[in-house]
């Protein structure tokens, strides 16, 4: 069983870090913490950020003990014991989320299945055919970082990133896969594009993913749209 | 109560303390990018030290008042006009209804916020009234157009009808990246680079590449290289943190920088510093030293106890008058 490294990242910020891995009972183990910690309602905490195997903490040191110095250490030895507590599995719903691939929708799609020596079609089939799992939401609003993409489709990210990427873009950088929420720049490959729509922030909650839910991606034809349907 | 844009200038935008708390579903801060300049500012014109005012960029706006009401502007050095009289920054002023706030450019640094009374009452989004250009989120989700009508709130009692004729002095509150080497916290993947880019790192100068805006400084310089390749998995990110691209070019994370990102953490610029990185102007050469994290701490503190103090012997003087 591993046990993190606690750093400080800045004053007011501390991070929890496993491994620099991309891990599914990893993940867990970030969301669990985050959890708790949550839980636990501690002073002065503003933001509880889970990465993929790394849990971020921002908080008002003033809140852990006169001088900042031994803020980090004060709240460190808060948070030790938790990482003790049994960590059950992330769960979540399921969604499946149709998805157009190639052509204007996905511009690298032809490319990418060339660099790996795989045809078009087979290469789709490889992207739709696992679960994923959301292991967490970063780099903008609502955008999801999936878990579980198949091996023979991880694919190092453009050496120019597009200044632009529709939103709605399915994509793959590096073992990720991912969905541009909005128009964003962005360096992943596009290969799909949805229509559905994963962050708003005038609903609630203003995200349809969360961490934990799982997601498959349905090929279709006509229209890119989404259905929500249980089982899978 | 609502001020109109007559001209936007280069980047003006509604800015508060930003968004807290939403850093698990992707949503980052944004916010002023010198949070003290607006508490001033607001504190100078009696309102709450969050509400929300205006981010001015280099070339300020062309505003027109609709209604009275008190205003102060802190941060970098602008020339603003009311109706063409000259006035002084860093302290309160009253405008009138029909009044004309003019502001050219800036003479050193790059920001100021323009606190108005009663603050910009538009709806909050996501528990701010903040735009961050880069998500596109906000109730104003982008830069002041000409045409723009900005509601202000019912302004406190203070100050009252005469503006104080009192001014704070700006020199602890404002100073240029490039006055004195920025302060680095050493970063998680500091150890890996070549001793060379170590030395250049904190030796030589850094331009502040015309690409910057409010997600990063974009640096350029000597590029700088690990001894070997790093892989790294996206973590969370906050403000300050200076990351390490391939192409070996620095960039210091701002106000709107994404929530998580996998690039290589060199080091961490001292909170102490952030108000000055707002003011970092294209072209401008900044250098880096390294400090410990108890120095940045000490020096943090006091810089917040700075301002607390300020700000209550602002609200003092404004209720003497």
């Amino acid at each position: 069983m591993s046990w993190p490294q606690f750093e400080p990242l800045g004053e007011c910020s501390l991070i929890v870090r496993w491994e620099q891995k991309i891990d599914q009972s990893l993940n867990a183990r970030v969301h669990a913490l985050a959890r708790a910690i949550a839980a636990a309602a501690l002073p002065g905490i503003e933001e509880i950020v889970p990465g993929y195997a790394s849990l971020l903490l921002r908080f008002d040191p003033t809140y852990w003990g006169g001088q900042c110095a031994h803020a980090h250490e004060a709240l460190r030895s808060r948070i030790e014991p938790m990482l003790r507590q049994a960590y059950p599995a992330l769960s979540g719903e399921i969604l499946e989320i149709e998805v157009r691939y190639g052509g204007a929708d996905g511009p690298d799609l032809v490319a990418l299945a060339d660099a790996h020596g795989l045809d078009p079609h087979e290469f789709v089939a490889r992207h739709c055919a696992p679960t994923y799992q959301v292991a967490m939401l970063g780099f903008a609003p609502g955008f999801p970082y999936l878990l579980g993409l198949d091996v023979r489709l991880h694919s190092p990210r453009r050496s120019t990133p597009r200044v632009r990427v529709p939103a709605g873009s399915v994509a793959i950088g590096g073992a990720q896969t991912g969905i541009y929420p909005s128009e964003l720049p962005g360096g992943w490959h596009l290969i799909g594009r949805t229509r559905i729509r994963l962050f708003d922030a005038a609903r609630k909650p203003p995200c349809l993913l969360k961490p934990g839910d799982r997601v498959r991606f349905v090929p279709i034809d006509g229209p890119a749209g989404a259905s929500s349907e249980p089982g899978a | 109560m609502t001020v109109s844009v007559l001209a936007g200038g280069l980047c003006s935008t509604v800015q508060d303390l930003g968004r807290v708390g939403y850093g698990a579903i992707g949503v980052g801060r944004a916010g002023a990018l010198d949070q003290d300049a607006l508490c001033l500012a607001n504190s100078l014109v009696g309102n709450a030290p969050g509400a929300a005012g205006m981010e001015i960029t280099l070339a300020g706006p062309r505003l027109k008042f609709e209604t009275g009401a008190a205003f102060a502007l802190c941060g970098a050095p602008f020339d603003i006009r009311l109706d063409g009289r000259s006035l002084e920054a860093w302290r309160s002023h009253r405008a009138f209804a029909g009044s004309v706030l003019e502001f050219t450019q800036a003479r050193s640094g790059a920001r100021a916020w323009l606190a108005l009374a009663g603050g910009i009452d538009l709806p909050c989004v996501l528990g701010s009234r903040s735009t961050d250009l880069n998500a596109g989120l906000g109730p104003l989700p982008r830069t002041l157009n000409p045409g723009d009508r900005l509601p202000l709130g019912a302004p406190s009692d203070r100050p009252k009808e005469n503006a104080p004729r009192w001014s704070l002095d700006p020199r602890p509150w404002f100073a240029t990246a490039d006055a004195s080497p920025l302060r680095l916290l050493p970063g998680r993947d500091l150890p890996q680079l070549e001793q060379r880019s170590l030395d250049v790192l904190c030796r030589q100068p850094f331009r502040i590449s015309a690409t910057s805006n409010r997600v990063a400084l974009r640096l350029d310089g000597d590029p700088l290289q690990f001894r070997h390749s790093l892989e790294c998995v996206s973590e969370p990110l906050v403000e300050g943190v200076v990351q390490l691209p391939p192409d070996g070019r620095p960039m210091i994370l701002l106000g709107e920088h994404p929530v998580s990102g996998g690039y290589p953490c060199i080091g961490i610029i001292a909170a102490v510093d952030h108000a000055r990185l707002a003011q970092a102007r294209p072209g401008a050469a900044v250098r880096f030293t390294l400090i410990s994290a108890a120095e940045a701490h000490r020096l943090r503190e006091e810089r917040q106890r700075a301002r607390s103090e300020l700000m209550a012997h602002i609200r003092r003087r404004l209720e003497q008058a």
